[in-house]
């Protein structure tokens, strides 16, 4: 395996996990619901993810346990924010705190276990190609899931009905109220399905990236996540190009660490986050003269009107 | 049947002090069910945890201790938070007003240097966090970035920024290689006032802080516009208030409490620049600010009991074998609580039956 082929390889491991929670938090947000518990619910995602591949021995159960795990910390968010009328940014940040905590005392247990990564994929002929056989026919499962994730996302929102209210929800929750669509029972779903896709988010790093679950591995993915749904516009297309910058980004610096170019290994681990931030600065420069594209109803809190 | 909010004519006030009472209770209660699971006794881990701590005086000075940097941290929060500014990052600017508070330290450590260190660090610090909490006040001014995300991000650069230090330029040669700087001269470290404990003249300062925001937002110009840019921004700029100035005057003054929080927690308690000085005192902060609703004299409090919690959550770790997370758990879970409560304050919750709703 060349050395091109070996990065870009890994670029596709590291952007996962980000198109998996950035992906679903589109949904929320596209739904007028503002999530910032995306790195709680990764991390929970994680811990869980882990126990139930080390119990079950599957990676597919783990996977499940993931997703669940997501959901169950994203009811109690929609509860909070939809049932209560809570502020959803004070309520992201309860979640994320609560799930950090969760998830070290789940995950305790199991610091120091091993599991067997997910496999990769393999066809007889097509994974043999040179260059682009691995690349396209030798990733795990997670890799498929996030890409049919983001296709399946795009045809929901601009092909079928139900992607037309959840974006009407999004835009004016009161319009959608008075033509008579639930608005609360809608949002609850996007809720729900994002907090599935964070939690398999999650999973996928000790399922497919490490093959063992540490404290805080999800290492501020979750909020980067975050920054990649206003970096695309709440665009899927762009969330998938978002997402495989960002995971060049951490892995370019992974090699120049290797290469020992002289700099601060601290300084090439800031990457991500310094870039981040510059590209939120740039999108949100070149946003403010065209206007925002946000969601209208983006955070906002609805009590519906009886 | 269904449950639904009904917004109420008028706040409820009764609620409005209850609810934190409220929460508290709901989280006790949801504790003992963790430590059901966890297969220990309630009563005795909620004694260790919330009675024990304070029946000896030298955990009393513990809370002190631990309760100073939370409490002067939320201070600042609120006053963002109060004007719907999100600043998410008071950890990092802890960090960075550590880091930049214990530069003079470093370069002053065993030259005989003056009294005048100690002070000059404490500048430096608040100096520091607000530096570093003007990059997200900026981004957001100026080109309308998340201070949110912004703020965020800058913790784990913070963080970097700390570690790169101690482990490199300001590294003790005598340290074993270990990633710390030489202790502090007794110049450069905030002087203990209590025999037998910790508790140091930082506290003190951390009083006043609350005083002067008590008054500052019940009796200021600034305070009165920080509550109607908060709450009624159109308002706000009916009577001329600037939020772009607010953004970054709340900015500047949390992320000046933070910093100075910072350099008083090595100049005092830890007495080293090392990594791993703050336990999540940023994030915490969070908590504080909001189960003291935003409130100096209720972020006192508040502080005061989440204090209390770490220093019970360390008891019951050694004493009765709990996972120190727990604690962390509990944390998050009174906000949830907080939240939830404070609900009720704009909304009454009523149960509809299925007749009434066809009505």
């Amino acid at each position: 395996m060349g050395l091109v082929e070996a990065i870009i390889i890994s670029i596709i491991a590291a952007s996962t996990p980000l198109l998996l929670a950035a992906a679903g938090e589109l949904i929320v947000e596209r739904s007028g619901v503002l999530n910032l518990g995306v790195e709680g619910m990764m991390i929970m995602g994680a811990a869980c993810g882990f126990a139930g591949a080390w119990l079950t021995g599957s990676t597919f159960i783990g996977a499940l346990f993931g997703i669940a795990a997501g959901m169950a910390l994203s009811f109690v968010f929609a509860v909070l924010t939809l049932g209560l009328a809570v502020n959803q940014v004070a309520a992201g940040l309860a979640l994320t705190i609560l799930g950090v905590g969760l998830s070290g005392l789940i995950g305790a247990g199991f610091v120091g276990e091993k599991i067997v990564p997910a496999p990769q994929l393999y066809l007889p002929v097509l994974t043999g190609i040179p260059l682009i056989g691995r690349i396209l026919f030798g990733q795990d499962g997670f890799v498929y899931v996030s890409i049919a994730l983001v296709v399946g996302i795009w045809w929901f929102l601009y092909r079928t009905r139900g992607g037309l209210i959840l974006r009407a929800v999004g835009d004016s929750h009161t319009s959608a109220h008075a033509l008579g669509y639930p608005v609360l029972k809608i949002r609850l779903l996007a809720v729900l399905f994002g907090g599935g896709c964070a939690g398999l988010a999650g999973a996928f790093l000790p399922l497919a990236y490490t093959p063992f679950f540490i404290p805080g591995m999800t290492a501020g993915r979750g909020w980067i996540a975050l920054a990649l749904v206003v970096f695309s516009s709440w665009l899927p297309g762009r969330l998938v190009a978002g997402a495989y910058l960002f995971g060049a980004v951490s892995i370019l610096q992974l090699h120049a660490q290797a290469f020992g170019l002289g700099i601060p290994s601290q300084l090439m681990t800031a990457m991500p986050y310094l870039a981040t931030v510059i590209v939120l600065v740039i999108i949100s420069r070149a946003r403010g003269a065209a206007g925002s594209v946000a969601p209208a109803s983006l955070g906002i809190v609805f009590v519906p009107d009886r | 049947m269904q449950l639904v909010l009904e917004k109420r004519a008028e706040r409820s006030a009764f609620i409005a002090l209850a609810s934190p009472v409220l929460a508290i209770a709901l989280t006790l209660v949801t504790m003992s069910v963790f430590f059901l699971i966890l297969g220990k006794n309630p009563v005795t881990a909620l004694y260790v945890y919330f009675i024990e701590p304070l029946t000896d005086s030298y955990t009393l000075m513990e809370i002190a201790v631990k309760a100073s940097p939370l409490i002067m941290i939320a201070i600042g929060l609120s006053l963002c938070y109060l004007a719907n500014v999100w600043n998410i990052g008071a950890e990092g600017q802890f960090l960075i007003g550590a880091v930049t508070g214990s530069y003079l330290a470093v370069v002053t450590n065993g030259t005989g240097a003056g009294p005048w260190v100690l002070p000059a660090m404490l500048v430096m610090g608040a100096l520091g966090g607000a530096l570093w909490a003007m990059i997200p006040a900026l981004c957001k001014t100026r080109f309308g970035a998340n201070e949110i995300l912004v703020s965020l991000m800058l913790v784990y650069v913070a963080d970097l920024i700390l570690d790169y230090l101690v482990r490199g330029p300001w590294r003790d040669p005598k340290g074993m290689n270990f990633p710390t700087t030489a202790s502090f001269d007794p110049v450069a470290t905030v002087p203990v006032i209590m025999d037998g404990g910790r508790l140091h003249a930082g506290v003190i300062l951390t009083v006043l802080v609350v005083i002067a925001a008590a008054v500052m937002l019940g009796r200021s110009i600034k305070g009165f516009e920080i509550r109607v840019v908060g709450a009624a921004p159109r308002a706000a700029r009916f009577a001329g208030f600037s939020s772009e100035k607010l953004v970054i005057f709340t900015f500047a003054v949390s992320g000046a409490l933070a910093g100075l929080a910072g350099i008083i927690e090595v100049a005092g308690p830890v007495g080293v620049l090392q990594p791993g000085i703050s336990p999540g005192y940023g994030f915490t902060a969070i908590i504080v600010a909001f189960l003291g609703r935003l409130n100096p004299v209720g972020i006192l409090v508040a502080g005061l009991f989440l204090a209390l919690t770490f220093i019970g959550g360390e008891g019951a770790q050694i004493s009765m074998k709990v996972p120190l997370d727990l604690t962390k758990v509990f944390q998050g879970m009174l906000l949830f609580y907080v939240l939830a409560c404070d609900s009720l304050i704009l909304y009454r919750i009523r149960l509809l039956t299925t007749k009434q709703k066809a009505a």
